[in-house]
This record gives C-alpha cells, structure tokens and sequence, in this order.
C-alpha cells in the first residue's frame, strides 16, 4: 500500500504547476511562523487562554485543504490555527481573535478554539474531542439533500477515534453514504497519552473497514502525499460514493498546549520527528527536484514573516469588543 | 377549527411545514417506517418520502449533532428524539454546539434546530423512562425550551418553531398526546414564543404552570372553587424565553403564587420562576411562594408509589391553601 500511496503522489507531483507547489509552501510557512508566532505571543501575556499550536503538522492542514474547491466546507477542532490559515484566512483576523479582539475572525467570543468564518465556510473550531465529527456528518448531509456538490473535510485528532461521536458518525455517513472526508491527524499522543494506551487497534486507518468506507495511511509530513490522499476522497465524495477515513501520520513540535512542556516524550523521539519536518522537506523536494531558485523560497519565507509581523501589529491594535455587547448573538434576534 | 388531539395536532404541524418549507426535514429513531414511537410523525413517510423523513441509526449525540451541521448547512431540521431520557445521550451536542454556536462564532452561526421529545411520567415507566429535563435545557442560554399544554399550543408551537432562527427543545408531555382539543385549521396559525397564557381569571392566588400540569392546575382550580378561593392559572407555554411578566402582574393582583410542574422539585423550573417573583414582587407577597414537583425521587415503578411521586391536583390545592 506504502509504494502504491507514494506512486499517486509523485504523479500529484507531476500534476501540479510550479505556482500551485509554491503556494502550497507559502501556506505551510504563513503557518509555522503563525505558530512560532502566537507562542511568543502567549509567552508574553498578549493571548491567554488555552492554546494548541499546530507547528509540524502543517503538510496535512495544507495538503487536505488543497485537495478541495473553494466552496467545500471544513469542520476543526481545538488545534485548528492552520486549518483555518490554510482555508484562507485572514491571518490578521485569526491572530485579532487570539488577542480577543472585536476584529477578530469570531469578534473575540471563541478564541483560539473557536474560530468560524462562514463565507470561507469554515465551520467552526469544536473544543470537545469527537465534536465536530457529527457536524461534518450533517453539513454532509445537507449537501446530500441539496444535491450540492459540496464535500466537507473534517479534521480531527487520534484522541477523537475512541470517543462514540467518531463510530456514530462513520456509521451514519457511510450509510447514507455522505460526501464527507474524515482527516485523522495522529500525532501519537492525546494530550500526554500514547495512542496504544488509549486504542486497541493503532492502526487508526483501519477503522474504516468495519464502517464498509476506504480507510489510508498517509504520511503527515508529506504534503503531496496529503493532498493526493483527499484529492481522490473528495472525487470519490463528489461521486456521490460516500466517505473516506484518511489516517495522516504526523508529529506536534510542541506540547498539548502552551502550558505543556511535553515530559512524557524523549529528545531523542523529538529529533527524530524534527528532521522529518514538513516544511523543510517540501523545500529540498522543491530545490532539488523542481529545480525552484533558493532566492524564491526565501522570499516567501520574508514575505510571511512580514504578514505575520502585521498580523501582531493589527491584532495588538484592534480594540476590545465593547463590554455593553457581551449578550449579544446569544439569540439570533439579539 | 377542528377537535384533534395534542398527537394530530403536531402531526398536523409537520405536515403543513414540510408542506410550506422544502428545507423543512425529519430525522429521528422510527419516525419513518414506523411512525414515530408515540406515532406523532405517523403517515409522514409515505406521503413525504425518506429524504424528508430519514429513520436513523440509534446514536442520538450523531442524531442532534447531524441535526446542527444540516442547520448551518442551510437547512430545517425537526429531529425527534424518541424520549427525553435520550437526550442525556446527546447533550454533549445540545449544550455545547447547538446553543453556543452562534454566540462562540461572533454572530456568524445560525443554527435553526428543532430537537422534538416527549417527555413525563405517569405510565409506570421506571426510572428511566420517565423524566421530565426541562431545567436541564431552561438552565443552558442559547436553547429555547418549548413545554405546550394544549393541542392548539402543540400545532402553533410547533409551527412557530420551525420559523424562527434559534434551536429549540420542544417537549412534549406523553400523558397530552391523546389529549383532544380545538385547533386552528389555518396553515399560518402560530404561537409565538414568550407570551404565557393565561386560561383562567381569578383574583385570590396565582397558579403558574406549564405542559401537563397546567391541566392538574386547572382541576385543582375547580376544587378551589368550590371552596371559594378563586384562582387564576398561568400556562407559560416556553420557558425560554420566559414571560415572567405575565406572572408578576398576575402576583401583584392576587399576593399569593403557587408554581407547578413535573421536573423533580429540587433546582427545577419551579425555583426560577419563585425567585423571579421574589425579586420583583416580594412587596406584594401575602405568603411564600410554594411549588408543586415531582418528589425528589428515581421514578419508582410500582403504580401507586408513583402516583405519589408525581404531583397531582389534590397537592396543588393543599399548596393553595397554605398561601391563603
């Protein structure tokens, strides 16, 4: 299966335009500065709360969402920063929502948990493990019922995958056989808790089989292998021949969240996982196979560290929503 | 008009919007093929067909939650759950997606979920199968919570419900679905949320109440009659929103309030609605406001033990006659 999956992705490879692979690196890079970004930002007091940076996981957010038309839907979770980025966001509204500002992408009232923003039809952050899956489910099923040609992509963690919402969900989308892709990203460890701790079978791809729907491992730091993997679950969607469960092996460079130092793994096991980073991976593919100049990879990594640096900026700012609208939106005629 | 009971009247209800909305759909365990569990979406099927009328798998937290994606997916989902001891399944989903939404996303969400459950005691159900959770869903902001007494309230309820833009939990009482009563024919008949009604004009005590008990407070008020204490009898119809103004002006009439319903009587509607009165009306009170619940007890099974766990007219007088 391994050779096959690699196969499909050197073909993406070939298929795709030098402006397309560029694109996709931006991307990967807007993200990892973002995250690298909002640390220094929480370090510093300016966004509090819970937050869960998705640094090493880049190639998947990416990947996936480049595997998808504009108009598809993308329902996230708590570690959701990137897929929102690469939804296309603005990062100005993404880091104005972290600072809780009225500007921000959910005027301030979700954080980084809750971000929504329906014209780029992402979805919505959900903070409880497994939420968002049931969501997908019936946004799926509205597409069905509209006959829309609409897929949704739903992204979720490897924690999720012993919670009943994600066996509730598989069962109804492939038996209505629903035009959604369920993305786990496995990064080994729900919160501080290793995967084979937690679920019997570690081979998470392998729980789409009793739910009669294809179920893939791909590699996580590889954002063609991504992309390819959902390209063809959402063809497949569109086709109307139900949902796929894609499993995407990958690696959080940083703890659970910004107040976890991540003791329980090793340096060595971190290292490992640095050297196989996603951005840095893309950029030798793009040097040495697509022959892309280094001169223009380094002007894409100058040019989001600026847009990152304005983000702050905008963010730092914006002003606070006004306290007299804190009961506002909690009804629809409010 | 037409005498129909509280069953045809939500049936009637469905019918006329799915009838009215293509974005109108149903979706919950048996209400296809087998015609809904209290056989309140009975014939819908055959006459609307499966996409408008979807039997699911029992996974009620994927039901209600696929009922919050179709929403924002567009959509106006009506989902049954078939009694409210299963929402405690699904409330992962009711509390924090369906009623947060739309103020977590800044304003950007809408979510026009109906969740329809019957709910009550009094058919020697047990335990389990007997509650009445109201004060679970009135306690949540962003969830409307729906309780209709009559068969009219029912359809017009119902109908309301599918027009407006937030979830809403509509429960139903299974003790009302036999219930007959007269109902407007006419397509465009809704109740509005938040506006109590009150069924019965009088000037010594205030009945407060609302789904079945409305009706063991209208029996308790002939009783009282007869005893010459005239009570007037409020039917709050939601609870969310909550027309406490309707009650306060009532209590600043008579001086006396009695609250009536079936949640257990420990943190239930019952003390929100005494400590409204309390705060805006303590001046007027002639005499502590009493409630009238279920006993703070599992549902027991045995007939006569649960009778006396459920609250009854003979309870709701002797309440009065403490306030006079």
């Amino acid at each position: 299966m391994a050779l096959e999956r690699e196969r499909l992705a050197e073909r993406a490879m070939h298929r795709l335009a030098e402006g397309e692979l560029l694109e996709l690196y931006r991307l990967m890079t807007l993200i990892r500065r973002f995250e690298d970004k909002v640390a220094e930002m929480y370090t510093r007091g300016k966004i509090t709360g819970f937050c869960h940076l998705y640094a090493g996981e880049e190639a998947i957010a990416v990947g996936a969402i480049h595997g998808l038309y504009d108009k598809d839907y993308v329902v996230s979770t708590y570690r959701e920063h990137g897929h929102c980025l690469a939804k296309g966001a603005s990062p100005r509204a993404v880091m104005a929502e972290l600072f809780g500002k009225a500007t921000g992408i959910s005027k301030g009232r979700g954080g980084s948990m809750h971000l929504f923003d329906p014209v780029l039809r992402f979805m919505g952050g959900y903070a409880i493990v497994g939420g968002g899956l049931p969501i997908a489910t019936g946004l799926a099923l509205s597409i069905a019922y509209k006959e829309d040609p609409e897929v949704v992509c739903c992204f979720f963690g490897d924690g999720a995958l012993p919670q009943g919402a994600f066996h509730e969900s598989l069962n109804m989308a492939s038996l209505w056989k629903l035009p959604v892709i369920f993305v786990c990203e496995n990064n080994f460890y729900g919160m501080g808790t290793l995967v084979q701790n937690a679920i019997c079978q570690e081979e998470l791809y392998r729980f789409a089989d009793p739910y009669k729907i294809p179920g893939v491992r791909v590699d996580g730091m590889d954002v063609i292998e991504v992309y390819a993997a959902v390209s063809e679950a959402a063809a497949r969607a569109r086709e109307g021949k139900g949902p796929s469960l894609i499993e995407a092996i990958t690696y959080r460079f940083r703890g659970h969240s910004m107040s976890d130092p991540a003791e329980y793994r090793s340096k060595r096991e971190e290292r490992i996982w640095q050297e196989r980073d996603p951005i840095k991976r893309f950029r030798n593919l793009l040097l040495h196979e697509r022959r892309i100049a280094p001169a223009v990879l380094d002007k894409i990594d100058q040019e989001e560290a600026a847009v990152v640096d304005d983000a702050v900026k905008f963010a730092d700012e914006s002003p606070e929503p006004p306290l007299s609208e804190l009961t506002k939106n909690v009804y629809v005629e409010d | 008009m037409a005498l129909i009971t509280y069953r045809e009247a939500l049936n009637q209800a469905l019918r006329e919007e799915l009838d009215r909305d293509e974005r109108v759909f149903i979706m919950g365990e048996e209400v296809g093929y087998f015609g809904g569990a209290f056989k309140v979406t009975d014939g819908l099927i055959a006459a609307y067909g499966e996409k408008r009328v979807r039997d699911t798998p029992i996974s009620e937290l994927t039901i209600v939650g696929a009922g919050v994606g179709a929403a924002m997916g567009g959509l106006r989902p009506v989902v049954e759950l078939m009694t409210i001891n299963f929402a405690l399944l699904a409330i992962d989903q009711i509390v924090n997606t369906a009623a947060k939404a739309r103020y977590m996303f800044g304003g950007q969400a809408k979510v026009p979920l109906v969740i329809r459950a019957p709910q009550g005691g009094g058919h020697q159900l047990g335990a389990q199968h007997s509650q009445s959770l109201e004060a679970y869903f009135l306690h949540c902001p962003g969830i409307r919570v729906a309780v209709p007494a009559t068969a009219a309230d029912a359809k017009g309820m119902l109908k309301y419900a599918l027009r407006q833009e937030d979830p809403v939990m509509f429960l139903e009482h299974e003790s009302l679905y036999g219930l007959k009563g007269e109902v407007p024919e006419d397509g465009e008949y809704l109740v509005p949320f938040g506006k109590a009604n009150v069924l019965r004009e009088g000037k010594d005590v205030t009945i407060v109440s609302y789904s079945k008990t409305v009706h063991d407070s209208l029996k308790a008020a002939e009783t009282l009659e007869n005893q010459g204490t005239d009570a007037e009898v409020i039917d709050l119809r939601t609870l969310n929103p909550l027309d406490i103004g309707t009650v306060i002006q009532s209590v600043k009439k008579t001086a006396r309030a009695v609250v009536v319903y079936e949640g257990w009587l420990t943190g239930g509607a019952g003390a929100e609605i005494a400590s409204r009165i309390y705060e805006a009306a303590f001046d007027d009170l002639d005499a502590p406001v009493q409630r009238v619940a279920s006993a703070d007890v599992p549902m027991p099974y045995n007939r006569h033990l649960e009778a006396a766990a459920l609250p009854s007219p003979g309870q709701i007088v002797q309440a009065v006659e403490r306030v006079m």
